[in-house]
């Protein structure tokens, strides 16, 4: 590829080829103090439809060692996003080391709170906020479980602030704001990189301690949730859980019979947050 | 068949996981499928891990060990044997 950018987040390292300098430039900017990859365990390739097509209304297809046959391209403003998305798609369909979850994740104390729920449910701004508040940010995207151990490893990428979330992180210094992203295919999109802290600590893993499913937009509630809803909800929530085989059953049961479980209605994001220091509080 | 007899794999070829709610895991190692199994239905195949049985022997294996007053338990153990064998957890020989 005519231009390569290399990262490691926490466990993975990636290299990331493109047809353009651009979408590298600002992933540049936005990895500020990341690592480099010296041996990438994925590459992400972000190539022209056609040759031409890096010059005229430039798009971005999506490939690299694991890629989706269907996949829309992209426009070259939305460049950026689609390295993270390619990104994504790597550790959905590649990653075999870990248990892989859908769920967000911040640590106080060397112990993890989980999050998770389906597209929209706040977990992604919820421990973005978290993690502006005095918890360590590990993640907005994937939570790795270590079979072997159970401890959950950092995966802690930029996150990716969509629609209203983005205003709620204005105040933050400007350099670790990405683009402002329009009309992509989930909205407004502006990534935010994650604090010092949680960059320098990514190679720390912790014990997860509590397991929250949040739901954004409703009045305040609280329901305990019996093991085998957990179960289930998380074996929807793993992207490989059917790939590990009997190691990811044996690690998933651990995890669900081993950590206190809620699932928190919320209105906004202040009630978010006072129900999580609660709910800590008394669980973890 | 009028009186079918039924077989299922040998324990170890499953991993069982009893959860709070009474719920038990399935880790069905020849097929690498997880199964959410209710009571009676883990009983079931841990008395089928004996060896083959119809619906009488079974119901002889769980008295040794259960309590069992349910009326008509001969039809409702058919009706969980029939959903094991869906499960691909049991089959008729």
């Amino acid at each position: 590829m005519r231009h390569e950018f290399r990262v490691t987040v926490g466990p993975v390292g990636f290299r990331v080829g493109s047809d353009w300098r651009r979408p590298l430039a600002e992933m540049a900017a936005l990895y500020d103090g990341y690592p480099e990859a010296a041996i990438p365990d994925f590459t992400v390739r972000l190539e022209a439809q056609r040759p031409w097509r890096r010059f005229i209304r430039p798009s971005v297809m999506i490939g690299g060692d694991y890629m989706l046959p269907d996949a829309a391209p992209l426009s070259l403003d939305h460049g950026l996003l689609a390295a993270e998305m390619g990104m994504n798609l790597q550790m959905a369909l590649g990653q075999r080391r870990f248990l892989l979850l859908h769920a967000s994740a911040v640590e106080r104390d060397g112990k993890a709170l989980l999050m998770t729920g389906h597209s929209g449910a706040g977990k992604s701004t919820l421990s973005a906020l978290l993690g502006e508040r005095g918890w360590r940010f590990m993640g907005d995207e994937f939570a790795l479980i270590y079979p072997e151990t159970g401890l959950l490893h950092a995966f802690p990428r930029p996150v990716s602030l969509k629609n209203e979330a983005v205003e709620l992180f204005d105040s933050v210094d400007a350099n670790r704001l990405g683009p402002v992203m329009r009309d992509t295919p989930k909205g407004t999109i502006r990534h935010l990189r994650p604090p010092v802290d949680a960059i320098a600590k990514m190679a720390d893993p912790a014990k997860p301690a509590l397991l929250l499913f949040p739901r954004f937009g409703h009045d305040p509630a609280m329901r305990d949730m019996g093991q085998a809803e957990v179960f289930v909800r998380l074996t929807q929530a793993s992207t490989n859980y059917v790939a590990l085989g009997e190691t990811g059953f044996a690690a998933l049961t651990k995890l669900v019979q081993s950590v206190p479980t809620r699932a928190i209605d919320y209105p906004d994001s202040d009630a978010a947050i006072g129900a999580v220091e609660r709910l800590w509080g008394e669980l973890a | 068949m009028a009186n079918p007899t039924y077989r299922a794999d040998p324990p170890e070829a499953r991993r069982l996981v009893t959860l709070d709610d009474g719920v038990t895991l399935v880790f069905h190692r020849p097929s690498g499928l997880t199964h959410v199994l209710a009571p009676p239905a883990p009983e079931l195949l841990a008395a089928l891990g004996e060896g083959d049985a119809d619906i009488a022997i079974l119901i002889e294996r769980l008295r040794a060990a259960y309590d069992l007053a349910e009326d008509d338990l001969e039809a409702a153990l058919a009706a969980r044997l029939a959903e094991l064998e869906t499960a691909g957890l049991v089959w008729r020989r």
